[in-house]
């Protein structure tokens, strides 16, 4: 009886550290996901305080390139806009602005005193990186969704998700097919 | 993707292991040769080790980068440089910003440091700046944020002192027994001879002989596999292998030796900085992988995940088994390369305008100051200069300093 009772008891302990550990795991990742969006964030951020920045110097030698630049202050104004609409919202009109960027430096190449002005090229460098680390930050964010979710559907850690409502997260898509790689222009 | 450094973990920690074991067998000997006590000489290699340990850990890192000479550079410094350590500081999760340094010279290498990813520090030399474009520089700083992301700072310095005392013990050791047979003989050990007694003191001294070698090629073994690893990881932050690979071709074009670099600290380097031109492929007694294979691994990947590593490494390799982790693999999906940023494209700048750059970021590092004379020469004005005014070589202007 003494043995039965003391299996018994074990098996408990062992379960009990099981659900806490499981529990654990899956709050770090779900901590680690939303930290991860919020890295995406500040880049996004950061491209939008560029902006503007960009726009003023481009003027100064491209001024009568008026359409390309009014297109992405809009498709600026209309990121700025979606900040805190949701992933889906968001991620649409950052792909935009990527687009309208794409067009801005594409215009530059034609100013070749534009593009030997030092802070054109500074704000060039800071435009790829970000751009680049918007595109690393995402990728953080997505692999860390992946490891989320397969941690809520897969078997036991499942159970324990949906009884403490642990939701799928969202991937970060990006609309602009083209938006991954560095605003560029072949000659 | 996370759980590489716990799977990984566990087969180092068998090689690490069987370091120790030899410390602990040398110890011994030299403990049952020299003291009559084995415990005894347990214990001198077990302190020796602690206190080798402990300094390695607090001050490694510094002594790493003052012996390379290493100079520390901010954001304005080299603002291509430092957004890249930032890129794949962010494609890696790590929490915080690593310290950038710059060693001056003109070899090709770089290395990490820093015991844990809160203190971690990377550093390339000049010359390495110079002559990567910024896809192959994100390649090799994947790389290195690897080593810090996988912990492989702190098990290579650990490793390297467990290393270092076992070469210092049998080193001292072997001179004292050759110094004592010479006077005579006299054993510490005390007793008489016997035919066991003889066997034992054989054992020892070829044990003494054997310690050093043996602890080396696991050293090397472990070193090899954690470059592996650091080329997939790095793989996987930039997707996009083909950067890293034509940036370890370069490395290997480059024959230009490194002049601050130090024995116990080769592995630290993403290329073995003595390593000879044309050297045996595989080489087991090699800090490093050969850089022709890592290029034709990186080359053969289909994707930028682990198992596309593994399967590049085994299609090289034809069928040499996993050389990833199975953790790691088993949480590795579908993942695509990305298409290279191209050399032309504008804020991208040509090897000559690289070379400006780095070389002025030297001089300023050194506390030159930079005069910017209207016919377009740049003046470079010493740090001790007692002039004033100095003049312009080409077009004669005054300058004011």
């Amino acid at each position: 009886m003494a043995v039965v009772g003391i299996v018994i008891g074990a098996a408990v302990v062992l379960l009990v550290i099981g659900i806490v550990v499981t529990y654990n795991g899956l709050v770090r990742l779900r901590n680690q996901m939303q930290n991860a969006w919020s890295q995406i964030d500040v880049q996004l951020k950061r491209r939008h305080d560029l902006i503007p920045n960009l726009i003023e110097t481009v003027k100064g030698y491209a001024s009568h390139e008026r359409g390309t630049l009014e297109a992405v202050t809009n498709a600026r104004n209309m990121a700025q806009g979606a900040v805190g609409k949701g992933v889906g919202a968001q991620s649409k009109a950052e792909g935009a602005l990527s687009g309208a960027l794409m067009g801005l430096f594409a215009v530059a190449e034609a100013y070749p005193d534009l593009k030997a002005n030092q802070n054109f090229l500074a704000l060039q460098e800071e435009l790829t990186s970000t751009e680049n680390k918007i595109a690393f930050s995402r990728q953080f964010y997505n692999d860390s969704v992946l490891g989320y979710n397969n941690k809520t559907q897969m078997f036991p850690s499942n159970i324990l998700a949906n009884m403490f409502s642990f939701s799928e997260g969202e991937f970060f898509e990006i609309e602009v097919p083209k938006e991954r790689e560095v605003p560029k222009v072949s000659f | 993707m996370w759980e590489q450094i716990r799977g990984n973990r566990t087969k180092t920690m068998v090689l690490v292991a069987a370091m120790a074991g030899v410390l602990l067998g040398i110890g011994y000997a030299i403990g049952f040769l020299f003291f009559g006590s084995p415990i005894g000489g347990l214990f001198i290699a077990l302190i020796i080790w602690g206190v080798m340990t402990l300094v390695a850990y607090f001050k490694g890192d510094n002594i790493f980068l003052s012996i390379s000479r290493a100079r520390k550079i901010e954001r304005d410094d080299h603002p291509r440089l430092y957004n890249i350590v930032e890129e794949m500081k962010i494609a890696s999760g790590l929490e915080y910003m690593p310290a950038i340094y710059i060693i001056d010279d003109p070899a090709m290498n770089a290395f990490a440091t820093g015991r844990d990813p809160k203190k971690a520090a990377v550093a390339v030399t000049s010359g390495l700046l110079q002559k990567l474009n910024r896809d192959e520089l994100q390649g090799v700083i994947g790389h290195e944020i690897a080593h810090v992301k996988n912990r492989d700072v702190l098990l290579m310095t650990m490793c390297g002192v467990l290393l270092g005392t076992i070469v210092m013990i049998s080193y001292y050791m072997t001179h004292m027994m050759f110094w004592s047979s010479m006077s005579g003989g006299r054993r510490s050990s005390g007793g008489g001879g016997g035919p066991a007694m003889i066997v034992v003191l054989i054992v020892g001294i070829v044990l003494m002989i054997l310690a050093p070698i043996l602890a080396r090629l696991i050293y090397y073994a472990i070193s090899r596999k954690r470059e592996y690893l650091a080329d997939a990881t790095s793989a996987q932050y930039t997707r996009y292998p083909e950067g890293l690979a034509s940036a370890l071709e370069k490395l290997a074009g480059s024959t230009v030796p490194l002049q601050s670099a130090n024995q116990a600290l080769a592995p630290m380097y993403i290329t073995n900085p003595f390593r000879k031109k044309g050297k045996a492929a595989s080489d087991l007694s090699s800090t490093h992988p050969p850089i022709s294979e890592r290029v034709r691994i990186l080359r053969a990947m289909g994707g930028a995940s682990f198992s596309d590593y593994n399967s590049a490494y085994n299609s090289v390799h034809k069928g040499g088994g996993s050389v990833m982790p199975a953790t790691a693999l088993a949480g590795s999906g579908l993942v695509g390369i990305r298409a290279a940023s191209s050399e032309s494209a504008i804020g991208e700048p040509s090897k000559l305008e690289r070379s400006r750059e780095v070389s002025d970021l030297m001089w300023k590092k050194s506390n030159y100051k930079m005069i910017n004379c209207s016919c377009g020469t740049k003046l470079k004005v010493p740090p001790n200069i007692k002039k004033f005014t100095i003049k312009c070589p080409h077009c004669g202007t005054q300058h004011s300093v």
